[in-house]
């Protein structure tokens, strides 16, 4: 009751700040919502920020696992190694690439599969849907297996069932250069994630009033003025989401090379390298700047996505 | 040590007043169990095998009279995620590190910052008697023993009899890298290397080099920033000589890039199959193989085996040498059972049982006795003698770097060039130990 009180007498920031109106009902409300929620706070605190911070402390030291004597506080030494290495800015390159072809390759199947799931007949559309999100519950590790064997010189179908195209014969290594060895990294990637490209896709073509695409109908526009003029303008949100999504999740690409090559031949990634100075080689150091470094690159294209590309989260979800 | 004292995140046998409470309470709950529990429990980490380790200790349980239970724990199957695994949990004071078996190359790495408990003194005299000298090599540092020899893996040269009379070359003298190559060129046929950018590449070209007389590491046991690597001479130009006309020339085979063990002996096995250089595991696997129908069993009597080739002719080789040791890790709670147990697990008679089930060659000479060896592996002789000519790779706490080094230069094969490999690799590899560039 004080608040409302205090509410007529305007003036000092405190006064302004204990000035909100909130009844009792929405104090209970907010209260209720901090006890629901305060628990994952404190887990994502210990599990996420702890994590951060401890690799940050890390990574200004020059420590190594197996030497715990030796080590020492060394300031930005490791971030000056890293950044002046030709293996990070390749690594880096090989990343942007992986992430740019993928995310570019996946919106355009994925649309196109959004498209069939939403205008299929409705007895088929609960087996559709299932059917393209097949490859999407896969393990990401075992579907790397999976192109792996089928692309493998020695285990593999694919040289001998697609000998006829241009280039590709029974002695072709694939995971013996980098070109061939991507294709076969972004194929799998591309294979696996579409689906969820498409899922993201479903629900932005749902929230496309069907009057407008009518009213266009009706005005004469063609199918491709449809798309252009009413639907992708309307679907801008949802398209931006999944676009952010999958380049966040497309960059921090591990699990198909880490199979596959092993950063073997140029093929290295981010995650790899990170994962290679933390984890094999115990430079807990050097290996904690690295990961500091792909933190920041994440943050890097958030922030891009969401100042330079407006992306709204909010409008995602229909909630505006 | 204190350092890792203080986590013992998996100590469970402290006899700690609240873990005594707990066992009481236990105890009253489950009465029966108590006398169970009350026989420690050595944990043995080990590496995948054909279950011939869980069989070994199952055998030194019965024997101890109740003194000790081993109970097996799987590692991951390569000897890389192996040693990140261990490393870790040593480094963290892991209480149930109680037995390992250990790659000799990276024992320097867990032996220099003390994560191995020291091997008591009678236990060094009794389990390195007739033992091989490489294994005995491979399970010191500094001139200490810190772990115990218990299988020694060497490579064999393989060959085709019909591929090497045709030609026209004399396998019972020994052979050069350059007659095989030449043999197999002149055949048509592939040569079974291990081109893959792996730990294998590391095991060839050691081998090449201490074949020629050199070393990869002049002084294995220096600082990181002082070390200084032999690769850069004559015996580092022959080996890339080798790696590289094998790769360029395509005596390897399309899939020499990407070539492991397993598939160098798949290629071995089919038509193009001429020599190889692989470990004695081919040599059952061939065996299941035709008895389970997928290969010829005219094959078997086509396959002969001789010592690891020469670089020079006039040089005997030095075959590469594998196999794993027994470490004790310096949290464990009951090192003197560990040594016991080791003791047990090391006996000749295990070790002659282990290679008969499993195909793992002793460390120790002793058990090549056994009259069932010869039965099962008629190449043991060649075995034990290939074993006392091998060198073991760099022993320094830095091998993982060494290693990873060598392999990013020298894979893929038809990459590398004579001229300019050993010399890059060296500037790489020191730059790398210095600090000042990624790996």
């Amino acid at each position: 009751m004080s608040t409302t009180v205090k509410s007529s007498n305007p003036g000092t920031k405190a006064a302004k700040r204990a000035a909100q109106p909130y009844s009792e009902r929405a104090k209970g409300e907010r209260r209720l919502g901090w006890l629901l929620a305060g628990p994952a706070f404190v887990v994502m605190l210990a599990v996420t920020a702890y994590p951060i911070v401890q690799a940050g402390y890390d990574s200004l030291f020059n420590y190594r696992l197996t030497a715990p004597s030796e080590r020492e506080f060394i300031g930005l030494g490791n971030y000056g190694v890293i950044l002046t290495d030709f293996v990070w800015w390749r690594d880096l390159g090989v990343t942007l690439l992986i992430t740019v072809i993928t995310v570019i390759v996946e919106l355009i199947l994925g649309f196109a599969l959004a498209l069939v799931m939403h205008k299929a007949l409705k007895s088929v559309r609960g087996l559709l849907r299932t059917a393209i999100l097949v490859p999407y519950g896969i393990i990401t590790v075992v579907s790397a297996f999976a192109w792996f064997y089928a692309f493998d010189i020695n285990s593999g179908y694919v040289n001998n069932w697609f000998d006829w195209v241009p280039g590709i014969d029974p002695d072709l290594n694939w995971f013996a250069g980098t070109w061939t060895s991507l294709f076969v990294i972004m194929a799998s990637e591309i294979w696996k994630t579409t689906p969820f490209i498409s899922l993201l896709l479903l629900a932005g073509l749902a929230q496309v009033p069907d009057e407008l695409t009518e009213a266009a109908e009706v005005d004469g526009a063609t199918w491709w003025e449809r798309m252009s003029r009413v639907i992708l303008p309307n679907m801008k949100a949802a398209i931006m989401v999944a676009v952010l999504f999958r380049a966040l999740d497309a960059f921090r690409i591990f699990d198909n090379v880490f199979i596959m090559t092993n950063g073997a031949f140029g093929t290295e990634v981010l995650s790899l390298l990170a994962y290679r100075t933390s984890i094999s080689r115990l430079e807990i150091g050097m290996g904690s700047a690295v990961s500091v470094l792909l933190f920041i690159c994440v943050l890097l294209i958030c922030f891009i996505a969401i100042k330079l590309f407006k992306v709204d989260l909010a409008g995602a979800r229909g909630s505006k | 040590m204190p350092q890792h004292e203080r986590f013992e995140p998996r100590n469970r046998k402290k006899p700690r007043a609240l873990a005594g409470l707990t066992l009481a309470l236990g105890a009253m709950l489950l009465s029966g169990c108590s006398e169970a529990e009350s026989v420690p429990t050595l944990t043995w980490y080990i590496n995948p095998d054909d279950g011939g380790q869980a069989a070994i200790a199952e055998r030194c349980t019965a024997d101890s009279g109740g003194a000790y239970r081993i109970e097996t724990s799987l590692l991951p199957n390569d000897a890389a995620a192996q040693r990140e695994q261990l490393a870790r949990r040593l480094a963290a004071g892991d209480s149930s590190l109680d037995i390992m078996s250990l790659d000799p190359p990276f024992i320097p790495e867990l032996a220099e910052p003390g994560f191995l408990a020291p091997v008591p003194d009678d236990v060094a005299q009794r389990t390195t008697q007739n033992v091989v000298e490489g294994a005995l090599a491979g399970a010191q540092w500094k001139d200490e023993l810190v772990t115990v020899p218990f299988w020694a893996n060497t490579q064999l040269l393989w060959y085709r009899k019909s591929v090497a009379e045709a030609a026209g070359l004399d396998m019972s003298q020994p052979v050069t890298w350059q007659q095989i190559m030449d043999a197999a060129a002149s055949q048509d046929k592939f040569l079974g290397v291990q081109g893959q950018r792996g730990e294998s590449m590391t095991v060839w070209v050691n081998a090449l080099i201490e074949s020629g007389g050199g070393q990869i590491i002049q002084n294995p046991e220096a600082p990181a920033a002082e070390i200084e690597l032999g690769l850069v001479s004559e015996a580092g130009r022959e080996a890339a000589e080798i790696v590289s006309t094998i790769g360029k020339e395509g005596l390897g085979g399309p899939g020499l890039a990407t070539q492991d063990e397993n598939f160098s002996m798949i290629l071995f096995q089919g038509d193009k199959g001429s020599f190889m250089v692989n470990w004695p595991f081919v040599w059952p696997a061939t065996n299941s193989a035709v008895e389970a129908g997928s290969l010829d069993p005219e094959l078997i009597e086509d396959i002969g085996w001789t010592l690891y080739p020469r670089v020079n002719a006039n040089e005997p080789a030095a075959p590469p040498l594998g196999g794993i040791n027994l470490g004790v890790g310096a949290a464990s709670d009951h090192p003197d059972l560990a040594y016991q147990a080791i003791e047990c697990i090391v006996s000749p008679e295990n070790q002659a049982e282990y290679f008969i089930t499993n195909g793992n060659p002793p460390s120790n000479t002793e058990a090549y006795e056994d009259p069932r060896i010869e039965e099962a592996f008629p190449m043991a002789d060649t075995i034990r003698e290939s074993l006392e000519l091998s060198a073991p790779r760099p022993q320094t706490p830095y091998y993982n770097e060494v290693s990873i080094g060598l392999q990013q230069n020298w894979a893929p094969p038809r990459s590398v060039d004579p001229a300019t490999t050993p010399e890059q690799t060296t500037e790489f590899i020191l730059a790398v130990l210095r600090g000042e560039s990624l790996l």
